[in-house]
């Protein structure tokens, strides 16, 4: 099972955090402290775990972003690294080209709403839910469409209630 | 380019498609910089083209876009941390404002800028209603925010999650499945066990749910599988309502559907036999066909990774098998096939045949297809890849058990992985090599390790030393092989080695007489090379103290040994030079001061006097050392510096049998006090024992290790041990009214310990007997021991018995001048009988009172519990309470169980101080509660029967 998520940048500025098991507040930023100072310093080439807490961390690094996840002590470490891989690679057909995640995820700071959408899409509780490319983008597409028709009828109705107050 | 003089003039700007669209990554880079950089201030007409409008769309909605760009940058603008405390502030107020306007067009707002506060660690507890009323307003936008925002905001442990209970049941029950999707992802994300239960239902029946037109309902049917693991890890009794929908799973087609069903199988396994059982008899060949079929499917685009099909799919479906497959034959075939036929140059490859590894590790016991395993793994020891390598090492640890043999061929490979540049690999590495130690190779191994303690990063040599002490121990051969290794290991990285392990070490020297000489040479060169490592300077010098003239002497030579000249005057140079460095701590400090008392016997040329001078006399090296402690700040050493000066200069009679060589240790009953249940007492008191008790007067080990509890125990806990200890240590009938009460009652106290001071002797002796006895003739053995137990006794003790011993210790204490001297009580005031001060029908109560001596508020209450009926009484525990006027101090009681019929008791001490001494008397209210016949009873009563005048 998958314990969080966490993307965090070359200079240590968290961009994603997705915790499925229970963390207060204070220990999630004990946690992201700890894993920063631990992943963020490790030479490139070496192997992508590192052991902590009695947890393995698998992270792998795509341009100046970070995607670490945690995992139990006998998950498979090379089965995370391909679903860091799929999701990258789903977030890479939505956003466009990955050497720009990390301005995109930097552009303003926020945690972008995008990006936890497509997570849940993969992960829920900690385990995948789908290994297809394509079926993640058309349910996503699927889902912001319906929030663009939802838009739209908003603000046609506002119109027609501007006009007709006119 | 071009685009800039637009930008300067600060009107609208139109990005065009062709701008945005290039292919070129710099081109994008810097549209989206200037989309960034004309943004905020300026109002901005940007063509929405596909791109834009996904762009925007990553970004949330427009409008929202701005208003929190304006946040962030005036967050972004804050220099300090108050500064940026006092914006989020703001942003807060301004936010709990348009809540409680209960403003619905900015509530996506609030929420989007809540997560952006939330990630920065700030609360956002308020914002938590917020996400409640989104998730419930009928929209799906509104909805899919909420919900977000729900995750994000909350956990598991909030309780304000109940209150969303009803809103997420109404969207599983709604007609869109993105709704339910939304809902359906919440619940797995972030249940609590009670949400569970409540909505378990809801999920079976959409796990059940089988349309014809399956295709649309596939997001749910896997969402809903995921959300049930959730749920039956929290209620695992749920597990087996759902075993027939998700045996139902594995026979669907869609791969979402089968990852979900396989993954939901293999947790119900682990919650539930019954399912276990179930899957076990009706599942197997399915998943075994699966797999068969998916290992020879031919190209499939949509879930192709690497040239192999749905690796992932491929992994859960042997994860299953894993559970399920002991002693299949079919399973172990499918097995033979994955792992022969899956390619094996890219990381999804080589993630298959991992799990093929571990699932045959599990379930075959045939040793062909293990064989087969054990051969991938050490391929993957031999790949350059360090990732592969990792789980290489990884899987061998559970290999181990299975065919040690086959992992041992791999031995170098393994060794080699120990002295790898990556932690992890090391880390693992070094964990496998433990395990592969045996007699046959404890040599080799140990060796190769050692050699790379020298070159091993400093934050490894942790791990690695506590490794090879940990193998060095277990499998030594012989005696001067680990006394070889442990001097290796002190002298590269004694600063790491834990305390037990040089304890340990000094016990096998004291065992092994033959080797003394050799081993205190050897520590002599080692300490010469590397003094800056504290445990082996302090082994050193433990041992040049013990054996500091067979350092000189040469004595003992072994044959592989190289003869070396050290004077007298070397030896205490390296001693002294040990007491003086500024980081030397308290512990070798100490350990040097009894090594110099020691040499002062050992090396008489260096201990007492150079000559006599004109005017006085020039004191010796060994001496000077010590007198010069005398000044320690310190009063631990401070104290040490005195006693021994004054047993060097006056004291050269009974010296040279006071500073004898310690006994031999027993080292089945050090390592069977290891093994024991207090293993850190032990070290503590370990940590003492070699400076406290030189010369221990009986020669048989057992009592040494009571010494140890007297050292480690503070002698002010009242404690019959310490009686027992005395007792025990000095072989001597002590009436039992003189055991135990060395604190209680001074002048029993006193009694007792002129009685261990004049072993013998007719007890009537006064308090100066001491002096006599210093310097009596009767300077047998046996005498002497207990001097030095009586001043060992002191200093860990002093304040305990100050009366006594200030007055008879006054000789050894002469050098810190004697006007501090107590003269001894010669009463212990008025004596008070004993009350019962509760009784029922089972328990009995009594109180035994005693009073220091010139402080007559304080009374000493020894109460002693005893029980009259035939249960026994567990998890006693004693409570008291006193009025205002008086102080009640409790201290822990001597046990919690009370054996039935009286065949015992419990002592416990309390203090009390009567503040209006003389005007009111003591009373008390207590409580007691224990257990009996498995009822908790609660007894309870008022105790005014006590004698006047405490």
């Amino acid at each position: 099972m998958i314990h969080f998520v966490l993307l965090i940048s070359r200079q240590g500025k968290v961009r994603l955090t997705k915790w499925y098991s229970p963390y207060s507040q204070k220990e999630r930023t004990k946690v992201i402290r700890e894993l920063s100072g631990m992943i963020l310093t490790r030479a490139p080439k070496l192997c992508n775990f590192v052991e902590w807490r009695g947890y393995k961390v698998v992270y792998k690094r795509y341009a100046s972003l970070y995607f670490c996840m945690c995992i139990d002590q006998d998950d498979n470490e090379l089965e995370v690294l391909e679903i860091i891989h799929h999701f990258v690679e789903i977030l890479d057909r939505y956003f466009g080209s990955v050497c720009e995640l990390d301005l995109i995820f930097n552009f303003h700071k926020l945690p972008r709403a995008q990006a936890y959408y497509i997570l849940d899409e993969i992960l829920i509780a900690g385990e995948l839910q789908e290994s297809s490319k394509k079926t993640v983008a058309r349910l996503i597409a699927t889902q912001d469409s319906l929030v663009e028709a939802a838009k739209e009828q908003a603000s046609s109705i506002s119109n027609m209630i501007a006009q007709a107050t006119k | 380019m071009l685009l800039a003089p637009y930008l300067q003039g600060g009107k609208g700007l139109f990005i065009s498609y062709s701008t945005l669209d290039g292919s070129s990554v710099e081109m994008r880079a810097i549209a989206i910089g200037l989309f960034q950089h004309c943004i905020g201030p300026i109002a901005v007409d940007v063509r929405l083209n596909y791109w834009t409008r996904d762009f925007c769309l990553s970004f949330g909605l427009y409008e929202e876009f701005i208003d929190e760009l304006d946040m962030i940058r005036a967050i972004r603008a804050c220099k300090t941390a108050a500064e940026e405390r006092a914006v989020v502030r703001k942003e807060c107020a301004s936010i709990r404002a348009s809540i409680s306007e209960n403003d619905q067009d900015y509530m996506h707002r609030n929420l989007a800028k809540l997560m952006f506060i939330h990630m920065l660690g700030y609360p956002t507890h308020f914002g938590q209603m917020e996400c409640l009323k989104l998730i419930a307003s009928p929209g799906f936008p509104e909805k899919r925010i909420g919900y977000l925002g729900l995750m994000l905001l909350l956990d598991e442990r909030q309780e304000v999650l109940m209150l969303v209970t009803n809103s997420i049941k109404q969207d599983l029950n709604h007609t869109n499945q993105y709704i339910v999707g939304l809902a359906l992802c919440a619940l797995g994300n972030i249940c609590s066990a009670e949400m569970a239960r409540d909505l378990a239902p809801e999920v079976e029946r959409l796990l059940q749910f089988r349309d014809p037109n399956i295709r649309k309902k596939v997001s749910s049917l896997k969402t809903a599988a995921l959300c049930t693991i959730r749920i039956i890890k929290k209620v695992p009794d749920l597990a087996e309502n759902f075993i027939n929908s998700a045996a139902a799973l594995l026979k669907e087609k869609h791969h979402g559907v089968l990852i979900t069903g396989a993954q939901l199988c293999t947790d119900m396994c682990k919650v539930s036999t019954e399912a276990h059982e179930h899957f076990r008899k009706k599942c197997i060949d399915g998943v075994v066909k699966l797999l068969r079929d998916l290992a020879n499917s031919p190209y499939a685009p949509e879930y192709d990774i690497s040239g192999i099909t749905d690796p992932l799919l491929h992994i859960r479906l042997l994860r299953l098998l894993h559970v399920l497959g002991q002693g299949d034959v079919d399973a172990s075939d499918t097995m033979n096939d994955v792992a022969t036929k899956t390619e094996t140059n890219k990381n999804a490859g080589n993630a298959i045949l991992y799990e093929c590894v571990a699932t045959i590790m599990n379930i075959e016991d045939n040793g062909g297809l293990r064989v087969l395993a054990v051969n991938i793994l050490g391929r993957f020891l031999s790949s350059r890849d360090n990732n592969i390598r990792y789980v290489a090492l990884n899987m061998l640890m559970k290999a181990i058990s299975l065919d040690s043999q086959a992992v041992q061929r791999h031995r170098a490979t393994i060794l080699e992985c120990v002295k790898d540049p990556d932690a992890s690999i090391r880390k693992r590495a070094l964990e496998l090599v433990y395990l592969l130690v045996n007699e046959s190779n404890a040599k080799p191994l140990t060796k190769e390790l050692v050699d790379y303690l020298e070159v091993s990063d400093p934050e490894f040599k942790g791990d690695l030393t506590a490794k090879i002490c940990s193998i060095v121990e277990k499998f030594s051969p012989e005696k001067l092989w680990y006394i070889d290794q442990m001097v290796k290991v002190l002298s590269e990285a004694g600063n790491y080695v834990k305390d037990e392990v040089w304890h340990a070490l000094i016990v096998v020297i004291t065992n092994a007489p033959n080797l003394h000489g050799y081993t205190v040479r050897a520590l002599y060169k080692a300490v010469q090379k590397s003094s800056e490592q504290e445990t082996l300077v302090r082994v050193a010098v433990w041992c040049i103290g013990e054996y500091g003239e067979m350092l000189v002497g040469n004595a003992g030579m072994l044959d592989v040994e190289d003869p070396i000249t050290v004077t007298e005057a070397e030896a205490v140079d390296l001693v002294e030079t040990a007491i003086k460095r500024h980081y030397s701590d308290l512990t070798t400090q100490a350990m040097c001061l009894i090594a110099l008392l020691k040499l002062s016997s050992r090396y008489p040329s260096c201990a007492k006097y150079v000559g006599i001078g004109s005017l006085h006399i020039i004191p010796g090296r060994i001496n000077d050392i010590v007198l010069h402690q005398k000044g320690s700040l310190v009063l631990e050493l401070q104290q040490r510096a005195i006693e021994f000066n004054s047993i060097i200069e006056k004291h050269g009679k009974i010296r040279s049998a006071l500073v004898e060589r310690m006994p031999v240790l027993d080292e089945a009953t050090y390592s069977g006090r290891r093994a024991g249940p207090v293993p850190a007492v032990v070290s503590t008191s370990l940590g003492t024992q070699p400076k406290m008790s030189n010369g221990v007067a009986k020669p048989t080990s057992a009592p040494l290790v009571d010494l140890l509890d007297l050292s480690s125990d503070d002698v002010q806990a009242p404690s019959s041990s310490g009686g027992d200890f005395l007792h025990d240590l000095l072989g001597v009938d002590l009436s039992p009214a003189s055991t135990g009460t060395n604190n209680k009652a001074p002048k029993n106290g006193t009694d007792a310990l002129l009685d261990l001071l004049s072993v013998g002797a007719p007890t009537a002796q006064s308090s100066s007997s001491m002096l006599d006895m210093l310097s009596s003739e009767q300077d047998n053995k046996r005498s002497e021991g207990l001097l030095d137990n009586f001043a060992s006794l002191s200093t860990s003790s002093a304040h305990s018995s100050s009366a006594v011993s200030s007055s008879s210790m006054m000789d050894l204490l002469d050098g810190f001048g004697t006007s501090s001297s107590v003269p001894v009580a010669e009463t212990s005031g008025p004596s008070y009988p004993s009350v019962v001060a509760f009784e029922s029908g089972s328990l009995k109560v009594t109180f035994n009172f005693s009073k220091e001596p010139g402080n007559p508020q304080t009374t000493t209450i020894e109460a002693q519990f005893v029980n009259k009926s035939p249960d026994i009484y567990s998890n006693f525990v004693f409570q008291a309470a006193v009025p205002k006027f008086l102080q009640l101090h409790l201290e822990p009681a001597s046990g919690s169980t009370l054996p039935a019929s009286g065949n015992g008791s419990i002592m416990q001490k309390l203090k009390v101080s009567n503040s209006q001494h003389g005007k009111k008397s003591l009373v008390m209210r207590v409580r007691i509660n224990y257990k009996a016949n498995g009822k908790d009873v609660l007894e309870d009563g008022q105790i005014s029967n006590f004698p006047h005048g405490l």
